[in-house]
């Protein structure tokens, strides 16, 4: 069975944005024209900052950028459902949900200027920096959800991550976890078909959503481009998740329509009939069509929401090129919390070291 | 003052802590009712309670990085890792996030964690099951590794380890654990930094470094070669990672000669650390090249071979007698 088979897929907008009904329209009931030009608005701005970090990239100013073009409804979607204090742990893709938990633009480049380990502070955000290994954050996430428990609090866990990384061992275990403990955690896969040059079939034989059953967790499809369906499915797992009814397991059917980072090339490895026929399922496109039906796509909207993500754009791109340059010797900061006397002596003797440089340099300045 | 196991006295440490801060739980398999097969942390669930300490699934990389999610969340997670061999499923969960979560997140996000493994041979086990790991830790920044020898460092290092900040590794010679020995329960935990190496015998001729299960027997050996003539001062480290080298350096320049031991495969362990950084710091004060006796670069070995790997008296006697240029196993390769 071809696991991307879209089967029993939850929907409520099309692809030509036509508004279907079911029984996930009550999870979306109060979602009125102005939520979901909200909504519209939050994937445009994530869209253009995607596309100017792209270009930041290719103008030399980021070392790397992981586009998630294609991706938007299944973050805007699931992250706007969330509640402040929730706690996301993320893949190194999820800049819209860093966007919609709000972190500051100038700290979304921030790593991959390579001018710090990490942009933000998890707390400030309720939101744990981008993870690299693949799926080592799913336990994090579980581990919080327990932590959850144990201080009989309602708040829920959120972990994003890739097809590719439900092969991973963390991934399986997390899942073995979050059902023993009955974790309050939502696992939130963005199958995009792609880890990097491989296709999701060689990750899974069957829909990836229907192992997590597996494990004892309910789960379910969602069309990931479909940004009220990521909403709706996303408010309904944090509802149980609250009620004490334990984790749920969402796989996202979407697409990235770009490369996996601008390092590299995917005409070297895929289709671009498979290209075109995504871009016929654009997020964007089916709400703006959605609106146009309804009379809502107006040029003062259409202006409105652009005008937003210029100043977005505008923003984040001089946050990146007027970044601060780390300070030297940061880089024997915060290995440890407290004073080591391996890392102090290095430190001393690389400061020694650096300071012949200045020695040198007076030296010069003396002699002449 | 009270008498007790050095097993008894990690677990009394454990209840102090607990009974000390609320944020400290205890995670790993067959902890709860069993209190682990060692029995380490026995009566500790009936006490706190399943919250706790908790019986973890059978996945020690789930284990480790479930409890990194706890430590977001404010708590003090203290893992067992039920033998050493099967400390490998959680290595990336270690040495990628919980030492470098700090490092990463410039210091926002705390990963106070400690991670309890019983180590080493002279059991009997199988494989994988005698195995001492200490040298993957000790080689990355951002955790500090301990390894205690005596029912006092256990029952406060224990203590001093949950306290930290910072992941500790903590590891226990699991065949002293019957070993007793008097235990002050009112030690003041800041008086002595966990980082400090202990003098445990005082001599003049040789510096003998060591840790952990090898501490009483480089004692014995300690007595056998002053029975011999030469006087050796044994250093029991304690901290791992880091060394106490100002102790080891002050040993090595009052003595001239040093002789490491260890569980511990020879190539890229330890001993290599400390010969290379003792000879940086004390060259000119050396008589007579580091000398290493470890365990072979093997697989640990099936049982009934295990005392051939494992350093006993006479070989750290032979590596003693090789630093103070005597006859020694090797005589007749150094003409």
């Amino acid at each position: 069975m071809n696991p991307a088979q879209e089967d029993d897929v939850v929907q409520l907008l099309t692809p030509s944005g036509a508004r279907t009904s079911g029984e996930y329209d009550r999870w979306v009931e109060d979602v009125d024209d102005n939520e979901l030009m909200s909504l519209y608005q939050d994937m445009v701005v994530v869209r253009r900052i995607d596309a100017e970090a792209t270009a930041l990239q290719r103008q030399g100013e980021l070392a790397l950028w992981p586009p998630l073009l294609g991706q938007e409804a299944a973050q805007v979607g699931s992250a706007r459902a969330l509640r402040t204090d929730d706690f996301v742990f993320s893949s190194y893709r999820e800049h819209a949900v860093a966007y919609c938990r709000g972190v500051d633009l100038t700290d979304m480049t921030r790593v991959w200027r390579g001018n710090a380990s990490s942009g933000w502070d998890p707390f400030g955000i309720n939101m744990a920096t981008p993870q690299v290994i693949i799926g080592a954050q799913t336990l994090h996430a579980v581990g919080y959800g327990m932590a959850i428990v144990n201080d009989g609090d309602d708040a829920v866990a959120v972990t994003y991550f890739g097809d590719g990384a439900t092969s991973q061992g963390d991934v399986n275990e997390a899942m073995v976890f979050a059902a023993s403990y009955q974790a309050p955690v939502i696992f939130f896969c963005q199958n995009n078909h792609w880890a990097i040059s491989e296709p999701v079939g060689l990750q899974a034989q069957v829909p990836i959503a229907r192992r997590a059953p597996g494990f004892g967790i309910p789960s379910v499809r969602v069309d990931g481009n479909d940004v009220l369906a990521t909403l709706a499915v996303t408010r309904e797992a944090l509802h149980r998740a609250r009620t004490g009814g334990g984790p749920t397991y969402i796989e996202a059917l979407t697409y990235r329509m770009g490369p996996h980072t601008t390092a590299d090339d995917p005409t070297k490895y895929r289709d671009a009939n498979e290209l075109e026929d995504w871009a016929a399922k654009d997020p964007i496109a089916r709400l703006a069509a959605y609106f146009q039906e309804r009379g809502l796509y107006t040029e003062d909207f259409q202006s409105s929401v652009k005008a937003k993500a210029d100043d977005v754009a505008r923003e984040m791109r001089a946050g990146c090129v007027n970044m601060a340059e780390p300070e030297t010797m940061d880089v024997f900061k915060n290995v440890y919390s407290s004073p080591n006397s391996w890392l102090e002596r290095q430190q001393d003797h690389y400061a020694r070291y650096l300071a012949t440089f200045d020695d040198t340099a007076a030296d010069a300045e003396g002699s002449k | 003052m009270s008498s007790m196991t050095f097993g008894r006295a990690i677990n009394a440490g454990l209840r102090k802590a607990m009974e000390n801060d609320p944020k400290v739980v205890l995670m790993g398999e067959d902890i709860g009712k069993l209190g682990g097969v060692f029995r380490i942390t026995e009566g500790l669930q009936k006490d706190f309670g399943e919250h706790r300490v908790m019986d973890s699934p059978l996945a020690e990389a789930g284990i480790m990085g479930t409890a990194i999610g706890m430590a977001y969340r404010g708590y003090r997670p203290v893992v067992e890792i039920q033998f050493d061999g099967f400390i490998y499923p959680a290595f990336d969960q270690i040495v990628c996030q919980v030492a470098k979560l700090h490092y990463r997140t410039q210091g926002k996000v705390k990963v106070p964690l400690t991670i309890r493994v019983p180590f080493g041979g002279g059991i009997g086990s199988p494989e994988h099951h005698s195995e001492s790991p200490e040298a993957y830790f000790t080689h990355t920044s951002g955790l500090r590794v301990v390894s205690v020898s005596n029912p006092q460092d256990a029952y406060t290092v224990i203590q001093q380890a949950i306290a930290s900040d910072d992941p500790v590794l903590y590891f226990e010679p699991k065949r002293r654990y019957h070993v007793k020995g008097e235990v002050n329960e009112g030690v003041d935990l800041s008086a002595e930094s966990m980082e400090s190496a202990r003098v445990v015998t005082e001599g003049s001729d040789v510096t003998l470094v060591t840790y952990g299960p090898l501490v009483p027997t480089a004692l014995d050996a300690a007595v056998a070669a002053s029975d011999d003539g030469v006087s050796v001062e044994v250093i029991d480290l304690r901290s791992l990672a880091p060394i106490d080298f100002a102790t080891v350096e002050a040993s090595v320049r009052k003595t001239g000669r040093l002789v490491i031991t260890h569980e511990a495969a020879q190539s890229g362990g330890l001993g290599a650390e400390i010969a290379a950084s003792i000879t940086e710091r004390c060259f000119y004060y050396l008589e007579h090249a580091p000398v290493r006796v470890t365990g072979f670069d093997i697989p640990y070995p099936y049982s009934k071979l295990e005392f051939h790997h494992l350093p006993d008296l006479d070989r750290i006697l032979d590596g003693v007698d090789r630093a103070m240029g005597r006859a020694n196993s090797l005589s007749s390769l150094e003409g």
